[in-house]
C-alpha cells in the first residue's frame, strides 16, 4: 500500500498598523467604525482617483523581510491584479507579482525544520461584505489598508508546524511592531495549499488544493487534516485531482468547492502605470536591518543560553517583547537584592504577574518577601522550638499533660525568639514532635 | 459687444484689467453665444451660468465637484464627483470660472467625436464634418468662441487632432507635467491633461496654471512650469522626420505643411531631415497598450458605488476592453503586452536619437481634413490609422503642439510640433513664433 | 489571429461584460482584424530590449505616513443608485449589491 505524505504551502495576510492606508491618507484605523467613513476617490475608487504610496507601509514591509532572512529586491513594482468583486473598488488590486520587494528567505522552527519562504510582498486590502438576506452591503473602511503576504514554499508536512509557524510570525509581527496581528479581527489571515505525494517521490505534486476564506486558525488546522485525509482517500480511489479552491464548513466539518480549475481567475497582472518603480537602496536597507528589536527566536535562544533557563520557559519569556523587557528589567534588578535569575524566571513563569499593572521591582520584592520573610528551616525551627521548650517549660508540662492549648504559648515562644518571621505551620509540627513523649 | 467672445485668453485678461468691460459681461456675451450656437454644434453637455472669473470650457472626462461628468458615456449619466480634478482647483485659484463641461468621445475612446453618447459634435467650420476626438467639445468650443479657453486630455492624439481639425491650438505637455488627479483615466500611461486655445500664448499661461506636482498623482513631477519667454527662433534646427510624409498623407495637406515649414526656414530655423524608423510599429504597439490599461480602468464601473451596468458602454469602449483583456490574458501577456513595452522602448529612443540632431520636430498632426460624420464609424482599424502622427508623442511622453498652419478645401490644419521630454519652452516658442508670423489665428468660422 | 466566438465569451466573461449573440459574432470579426494588423509587431527585433511601463522619469515616490480626512458618508454614498424596490430599510451607510456568496 502506497503511503501518502502532505506537501503543504502557507500563504499569511497581515494587515499593517500604519495611521494611514496603503496608497491614500484615509485613516488606516478602521475596526469598529460607522460604515464608509473612512474613505477618499482613491480607495473608494472613484473615477479619475490615483494611488500614492505610504512609505512607512513599504519600510514595514522590507522589516517583516529582513526578519525572515529575505533578499530586498533593489527593484520593485507595484502591479495590478485584475478580478471582479463587490468589495474590490477598482475592480483590480494593486498588489505585486513579478517584482516583489522580499523574496528568498527562511525560517527554522522550534522542531528544528527549516521552512523557506518565497517571498514578502506589498498590496492593498478590499472592503468588507456583509451579507443580510438576500443582499449583500458593502463597507469600504477597509479597502486600501496596507498588507504585507508572506508566501512560503510547500515545505510543510503536518499541523504541528503550521501550528508553530504561525504562532512565530504572529509574534513576529508584534515584535516588529507592525500589526496586532490578531486573527479574530483579521489582522492575520491564513490560506493554505494542500496536496499529497507518495511518499519518497521527489517533485511537487501536479495539483493543489486553496484552503481559503477560513477565519480562524482552529478551523484552518481541522480543514487542513481533512483535506489530507480527503485527497488521500480520493487518489486510493483511483480519482485524478485538480486544481480547486476550496472553503471549509464547520458545521458539517468538511471541506466544499469554491472554485474549480475552470472558473480560477486569470488575473492578468501588468505593472501598475500609476505608480513609479521603486528602487530600494542599500541605505535604507541597512537601516531598518539596524533598527530591527532583536527577534523572538534569537532572544528565546540567548535566555536559554545566557541564563541557563529551560527551552520551554526561555519561550514563554520571550513570548512578547514586552514580556521580555520586564524580564530582563527584573534581572537588572533583582541582582542588586541577591534574587537569582530561577527564582525570578519561575516567579513570572508560574505566577502570571499582569505586567501592564506591577512594575519589575515589585516582583523582586514580592519573591524578597517569600524568601526572607519566612524561616521554614527545619534545623533553625527546632533550634528555636527547643530554646522556647527551655523558656517555657510550664507550657510544656501543661501540654504533655493534655493540654492541648498549651502548644499556642509555645509557639508564640518560637515566633518571638525568630521575631515574627518563624513559618507557624512548620514550628507546630516541630514542637508536636518535640513533646511526644 | 460681439467682439469680446473673439478676445484670446491673453487678450480678455488685458482688457479686464484696463477696464474695458467687466466680468460679468464677458461671461453674459460667451453665455450668449452659446445659447445661439451650441443647439447646432452640441459642444456642450453641461451649461453653467456663470457670472464672474474668465468662462473656461471642461472635457467631460475631466471630475468637477457637484457639476455632472459623465465622460460623454451613459455609463456616467447623472454621475456628480464629490471632488475636483487638481487642474480644476488650479484654475479656480486663477480666477477662472467653469462655463461648461463639453461633449467627447465616451471614455476619450476615438477621434472624431462620433463615440459620444450624447450624439457628435459638428465641426464649426463645416457642420456635416467631424471636429476630430476625443476632445470634440472643448476644440469645437473653443474655435467657435464658445469659451475663452478650453481644457482637454490627449492619449494618442486627442488634443492634437481636434484643435488641428478646427484650427486652434492644442497642447498636449509631457507626460508628468500635469497632475492626472480626477482625470477619468483611460490609458494612464499615455493620458495627459492639456489647454486647447485661440492662442498659444494662452496655451502657455494656461500650463503655467496647471502644472506641477500635487501630492495625488505619482508620476507628476514636483515643479510648476513657466514660460521664460517667447522670442526668435533663429538656429533652432527642425527635424523633419521622413517617415511622416509618405503614403496616406493627403497631398493637399502634405502641401500646406510643407509651407509652413518654408515658412519656419525663413524665421532662421535650421531644417534637418531626420528618422524616426520604428514609426510604423507605434500604432500596433499603442493599439495593445492603450487598450489594455483601457481593460483595467474600466473595471471600477460595476454600478454598485456609481454608474449604470457594465452593458451601457457604448461600442468603441466594449472593444478596446475585450482587446485589452485578451491581450494581457494568460498565453497572451508576453506576445501582446510585453511585447509592444519593448516597441515603446524602441520609439522612446528614436525620438532620443534624433533630438540630440535636432531641438524640435515637426510635421502633420492629421493625414487627412476633417472628414464626413458617419464616414468612418464602422471601420474601427481605419479610424485608428489616423491616429498615426500623434500617438508616438504619447509612448515616448514627449511633449506636442498643435498650431494652426492653413487650410485645405476650406477646412483647417494643424502644424504638429513635438519637443524632448520636460521641454514644452522650446515647442511653444517655435509655435509662438510661427503663429505670430503668419495670419491664420485670425480666421474664424462662419456660424 | 483569429478570435473564435467561443474565446470572445470566454473574454467577454473575463472582463465582464455581458455580450448578445450578435456582438460576440461582430466583436470576434473586428477584434480578429484588429489583432491581425497588430500582427505586424513581430517583424520587429525586440531581444534585449528592456520595456517601457512608465515614461514620467520618476521613481521611489511616496509620502509620509499622516492621516487626512476622508469623505462624509453622505458624499460616498451620493452617487449610488436610488434604493430599487424590495430593499430593506435600515442599510443606511452600506453599499447593497444582489447577493454574492460563497457556493
Amino acid at each position: 500500500m502506497t503511503k501518502y505524505e502532505p506537501v503543504i504551502g502557507l500563504e499569511v495576510h497581515v494587515e499593517l498598523n500604519t495611521k494611514s492606508k496603503m496608497f491614500c491618507r484615509c485613516s488606516a484605523d478602521y475596526f469598529g467604525k460607522e460604515p464608509n467613513t473612512h474613505t477618499c476617490p482613491t480607495c473608494l475608487g472613484l473615477p479619475g482617483a490615483l494611488p500614492y504610496i505610504n512609505e512607512q507601509a513599504i519600510d514595514d514591509c522590507i522589516k517583516i523581510g529582513l526578519a525572515l532572512n529575505c533578499t530586498i529586491s533593489p527593484k520593485s513594482l507595484f502591479e495590478r491584479k485584475n478580478y471582479f468583486y463587490p468589495d474590490l473598488p477598482k475592480g483590480y488590486q494593486i498588489s505585486q507579482y513579478r517584482w516583489p520587494l522580499c523574496v528568498g528567505g527562511k525560517i527554522t522552527l522550534d522542531s528544528g525544520e527549516v521552512i523557506r519562504i518565497n517571498r514578502a510582498h506589498q498590496e492593498e486590502d478590499t472592503g468588507k461584505l456583509t451579507h443580510k438576506g438576500r443582499d449583500t452591503l458593502i463597507d469600504f473602511n477597509r479597502s486600501g489598508v496596507p498588507l504585507v503576504e508572506v508566501v512560503t514554499e510547500p515545505d510543510f508536512t503536518n499541523v504541528e508546524q503550521i501550528r508553530d509557524y504561525a504562532k512565530k510570525l504572529q509574534q513576529l509581527f508584534r515584535y516588529l511592531g507592525v500589526s496586532n496581528a490578531d486573527m479574530e479581527r483579521g489582522d492575520m489571515r491564513l490560506e493554505a495549499n494542500v496536496s499529497v505525494r507518495p511518499e519518497n517521490v521527489e517533485g511537487l505534486p501536479n495539483y493543489r488544493v486553496e484552503l481559503k476564506n477560513i477565519n480562524s486558525f482552529r478551523f484552518m488546522v481541522a480543514a487542513v487534516e481533512y483535506e489530507i485525509k480527503r485527497q488521500i482517500a480520493a487518489i486510493e480511489k483511483g480519482e485524478k485531482l485538480s486544481q480547486e479552491t476550496r472553503g471549509w464548513n464547520e458545521e458539517e466539518k468538511c471541506s466544499y468547492l469554491q472554485r474549480s480549475k475552470e472558473e480560477a481567475h486569470d488575473y492578468r497582472y501588468f505593472p501598475e502605470p500609476d505608480l513609479p518603480e521603486l528602487r530600494i537602496e542599500e541605505s535604507r536597507v541597512k537601516s531598518l536591518e539596524s533598527n530591527l528589536p532583536e527577534l523572538p527566536w534569537d532572544k528565546s535562544k540567548r535566555f536559554e543560553e545566557e541564563f541557563k533557563i529551560k527551552r520551554v520557559g526561555a519561550q514563554i519569556l520571550a513570548d512578547t517583547k514586552e514580556l521580555a523587557e520586564f524580564f530582563e528589567r527584573a534581572l537588572e534588578y533583582g541582582k542588586k537584592h541577591q534574587v537569582s535569575t530561577q527564582e525570578i524566571a519561575n516567579f513570572i513563569i508560574n505566577r502570571k504577574p499582569d505586567i501592564n499593572s506591577v512594575l519589575p521591582t515589585q516582583i523582586i520584592e514580592d519573591i524578597k518577601g517569600k524568601k526572607v520573610g519566612v524561616i521554614d528551616n527545619d534545623e533553625v525551627l527546632e533550634k528555636l522550638a527547643n530554646q522556647a521548650i527551655e523558656d517555657n517549660q510550664k507550657s510544656a508540662d501543661d501540654y504533655k499533660a493534655g493540654k492541648e492549648n498549651a502548644i499556642q504559648a509555645l509557639i508564640g515562644g518560637v515566633m518571638r525568639l525568630s521575631k515574627g518571621k518563624a513559618d507557624a505551620v512548620s514550628v507546630k509540627k516541630i514542637l508536636e514532635r518535640l513533646l511526644k513523649i | 459687444m460681439s467682439d469680446i467672445t473673439s478676445l484670446t485668453l491673453t487678450q480678455t485678461l488685458k482688457a479686464l484689467e484696463d477696464k474695458e468691460f467687466s466680468e460679468q459681461d464677458l461671461n453674459r456675451a460667451y453665455l450668449e453665444r452659446i445659447k445661439s450656437f451650441n443647439p447646432k454644434l452640441n459642444a456642450f453637455l453641461e451649461v453653467i451660468e456663470t457670472k464672474l472669473g474668465i468662462p473656461a470650457a471642461i472635457k467631460d472626462v475631466i471630475s468637477t465637484k457637484g457639476i455632472p461628468t459623465t465622460a460623454g458615456s451613459k455609463v456616467l449619466e447623472g454621475y456628480i464627483p464629490p471632488y475636483n480634478a487638481t487642474v480644476i482647483n488650479r484654475l479656480l485659484e486663477n480666477s477662472v470660472s467653469i462655463i461648461g463641461k463639453t461633449n467627447c468621445d465616451e471614455f476619450a475612446m476615438g477621434g472624431s467625436g462620433e463615440n459620444s453618447a450624447y450624439g457628435p459634435t459638428k465641426n464649426p467650420w463645416d457642420i456635416t464634418k467631424v471636429p476630430g476626438g476625443s476632445s470634440s467639445g472643448s476644440a469645437t468650443a473653443v474655435a467657435a468662441d464658445l469659451c475663452v479657453f478650453a481644457l482637454g486630455s490627449d492619449t494618442g492624439g486627442s488634443i492634437r487632432q481636434p484643435a488641428s481639425l478646427t484650427g486652434i491650438v492644442g497642447l498636449k505637455p509631457s507626460y508628468g507635467r500635469v497632475s492626472r488627479y480626477g482625470l477619468i483615466a483611460m490609458a494612464s500611461s499615455l493620458d495627459q491633461i492639456g489647454p486647447l486655445t485661440k492662442s498659444v500664448e494662452d496655451a502657455a499661461l494656461v500650463l503655467e496654471w496647471i502644472s506641477g506636482s500635487d501630492g495625488m498623482d505619482s508620476n507628476c513631477r514636483a515643479e510648476k512650469w513657466e514660460m521664460r519667454g517667447m522670442g526668435e527662433i533663429r538656429g533652432i534646427k527642425v527635424g523633419i522626420p521622413k517617415e511622416y510624409f509618405g503614403k496616406g498623407l493627403d497631398p493637399k495637406v502634405k502641401k500646406v505643411i510643407e509651407d509652413a515649414i518654408k515658412k519656419l526656414e525663413e524665421l532662421g530655423a535650421e531644417i534637418v531631415e531626420v528618422s524616426l524608423p520604428h514609426s510604423p510599429y507605434a500604432l500596433p504597439a499603442y493599439y495593445i497598450i492603450n487598450p489594455s490599461e483601457i481593460s483595467a480602468n474600466m473595471a471600477r464601473f460595476d454600478g454598485i458605488r456609481y454608474g449604470s451596468a457594465r452593458q451601457n458602454f457604448g461600442q468603441e469602449v466594449k472593444r478596446r476592453i475585450m482587446l485589452g483583456t485578451f491581450a494581457l490574458s494568460t498565453g497572451y501577456y508576453d506576445e501582446y503586452y510585453a511585447k509592444a513595452a519593448k516597441v515603446r522602448t524602441l520609439v522612446k529612443q528614436d525620438f532620443e536619437k534624433a533630438y540630440e540632431k535636432v531641438d524640435v520636430i515637426v510635421g502633420p498632426v492629421s493625414p487627412t481634413t476633417a472628414w464626413n460624420l458617419g464616414e468612418k464609424v464602422d471601420d474601427p482599424l481605419k479610424m485608428y490609422l489616423a491616429d498615426i502622427y500623434t500617438i508616438s508623442a504619447n509612448l515616448a511622453g514627449i511633449p506636442g503642439l498643435s498650431v494652426p498652419c492653413g487650410f485645405s478645401e476650406g477646412l483647417p490644419v494643424g502644424l504638429q510640433i513635438l519637443g524632448k521630454h520636460f521641454d514644452e519652452e522650446t515647442v511653444l516658442r517655435v509655435g509662438y513664433a510661427y503663429e505670430q508670423a503668419t495670419n491664420w489665428r485670425k480666421e474664424k468660422p462662419k456660424l | 489571429m483569429k478570435l473564435t466566438k467561443d474565446q470572445v465569451r470566454h473574454v467577454a466573461k473575463l472582463a465582464n461584460l455581458p455580450l448578445t449573440s450578435e456582438e460576440e459574432e461582430k466583436y470576434s470579426e473586428q477584434l480578429s482584424k484588429i489583432l491581425e494588423y497588430i500582427e505586424q509587431l513581430n517583424k520587429v527585433d525586440t531581444t534585449g530590449v528592456e520595456p517601457t511601463f512608465n515614461v514620467s522619469g520618476q521613481e521611489n515616490v511616496m509620502r509620509k505616513d499622516e492621516a487626512e480626512s476622508s469623505l462624509s458618508q453622505e458624499e460616498v454614498l451620493q452617487n449610488a443608485p436610488k434604493k430599487e424596490k424590495g430593499l430593506p430599510a435600515g442599510q443606511a451607510g452600506f453599499f447593497v449589491t444582489k447577493g454574492v456568496f460563497d457556493k
